[in-house]
């Protein structure tokens, strides 16, 4: 038997605003797994974001600040126009630096970072979306040894992300919504 | 499994970190160590260079390779009116108080190439307090700095600083700003004909004035808690007693023993000020 993982990192763009809804809506408030949640986003979608999370999800729900500690049962998202970074002490790092595949936040650069500081415990999922992004990120979890998933691309309103990312990690688990959100409750 | 490359790498950055300090007397000690690996790794990715061993070689034995890391490590990436919510407030909530002073001296810490500088600078015109305002423009790097004081930055970026300018409450035609020319625009230079441009580190270097508002926006993620300490007591020797301290709008003061006398001005856009 393995060990709980003790971080999920999700990531999307087109449409995944949706889809990680419609997972993270299933998970009860006790959910004990940190979820970060990377979302390409409109700047104009400021705040608003962490509202609609916070109506349709038991789990609390924060945006990011730095240096803020990774706590259980929470689910946190990254901020508009910040990288968000993984420090050692698992505490959160926020950056400005340079647009990643055009995208600030980048969730290759959230998926990388947390690598680094979680290795193999932890699960990176890549849902619907209209950009590379996130592929190179969970690679560097499938070669940590970390559990890939990617949304089913039949279901994904937008293929092009979990596409992507089947090119690069081939042995992802390729889930549905459903399925993925069944998974997650299996584990805590 | 990846685990011991990492530490590996850890090190020798350490190392590195160390190195040059003792050579250029740049203290990295104190920044977030996520953001200094990942930039590290960037260079070496950027350069073709394949070891930090290598790396500390080059950046130890040739000063000019040095400015070029040191420009890659501290990130130098802003934009024009970054947050309009926050360059609206500052219009609404802060210029008319400091409007009351006969003269006015703000310091933007951590300027970077200009863009935020030049922001300031347009809000202090269209408030007609520009000409009896002293600006301190510092960063840590001299190479942003003379970039900032030319003030020539590139087009791509027109749209997003345009409908930025008029977001945060701009008053006048955005493009009566500057000229548009080869890919460039180029701002106005009495925009900042009451600007002082020179090098200051943070981590290392004092106070050098008293303000009535210091901007450091974005700067202070980079820095661990000790060093972001370090900073706010800096600033608030620099602060006149009601002065104005805006930060980026993840950034905040509650942790700081400074905090108790400061209050917020505009909580969602991280300005505060100042007890008496």
């Amino acid at each position: 038997m393995e060990a709980t993982p003790e971080l999920i990192v999700i990531g999307g763009s087109w449409g995944g605003i949706q889809a990680s809804l419609s997972i993270l809506k299933g998970l009860p408030a006790n959910y004990k797994i940190p979820i970060v949640l990377v979302l390409h986003r409109l700047r104009s979608m400021e705040g608003e974001l962490q509202h609609i999370y916070e109506k349709k999800l038991a789990l609390k729900v924060e945006e990011i600040e730095e240096k803020e500690e990774i706590k259980a049962c929470h689910v946190y998202l990254a901020p508009a126009n910040y990288h968000v970074l993984i420090e050692k002490d698992r505490t959160f790092s926020l950056d400005v630096s340079e647009l990643e595949n055009y995208s600030r936040p980048s969730i290759d650069v959230t998926f990388t970072s947390a690598v680094e500081v979680f290795d193999e415990n932890m699960i990176g999922i890549l849902l619907s979306g209209a950009n590379k992004d996130g592929s190179s990120g969970l690679q560097a979890i499938r070669n940590a040894g970390g559990i890939t998933i990617i949304q089913d691309p039949e279901e994904a309103e937008v293929s092009t992300m979990p596409l992507s990312a089947l090119e690069l990690v081939p042995d992802c688990k390729i889930m549905k919504l459903e399925r993925i959100q069944e998974f997650l409750n299996s584990l805590a | 499994m990846k685990v011991e490359k990492e530490e590996f790498f850890e090190q020798e950055v350490e190392a590195l970190i160390e190195d040059i300090y003792s050579q250029y007397g740049y203290d990295f000690s104190g920044y977030a160590r996520a953001s200094v690996y990942r930039r590290v790794k960037r260079f070496l990715n950027n350069k073709n260079v394949s070891t930090v061993a290598e790396l500390k070689n080059k950046v130890l034995d040739d000063s000019y390779y040095f400015e070029s890391f040191l420009q890659e490590i501290t990130v130098n990436v802003t934009e024009m009116f970054r947050d309009p919510s926050f360059f609206q407030s500052l219009r609404n909530n802060v210029l008319p108080m400091l409007s009351t002073y006969p003269f006015i001296k703000i310091w933007d810490a951590g300027c970077s190439t200009g863009e935020e500088l030049f922001s300031l600078a347009i809000l202090l015109q269209e408030e007609g307090l520009l000409d009896r305002t002293k600006i301190y423009a510092t960063d840590i790097n001299q190479k942003v700095l003379k970039q900032a004081k030319e003030g020539i930055f590139p087009t791509s970026n027109i749209a997003a600083y345009t409908s930025g300018y008029y977001a945060s409450g701009g008053k006048k035609e955005f493009s009566s700003y500057y000229l548009s020319n080869y890919g460039n625009m180029k701002f106005d230079s009495s925009l900042i004909k009451n600007v002082v441009f020179y090098p200051h580190n943070l981590a290392t270097d004092s106070s050098f004035n008293e303000f009535h508002l210091v901007l450091c926006r974005n700067v202070l993620i980079y820095f661990n808690r000790e060093l972001q300490e370090k900073v706010f007591k800096l600033f608030d020797d620099s602060l006149v007693e009601l002065g104005y301290l805006a930060l980026g709008k993840k950034e905040t003061l509650a942790m700081s023993q400074i905090s108790r006398n400061y209050n917020f001005v505009d909580k969602n856009n991280r300005i505060y000020r100042k007890a008496s």
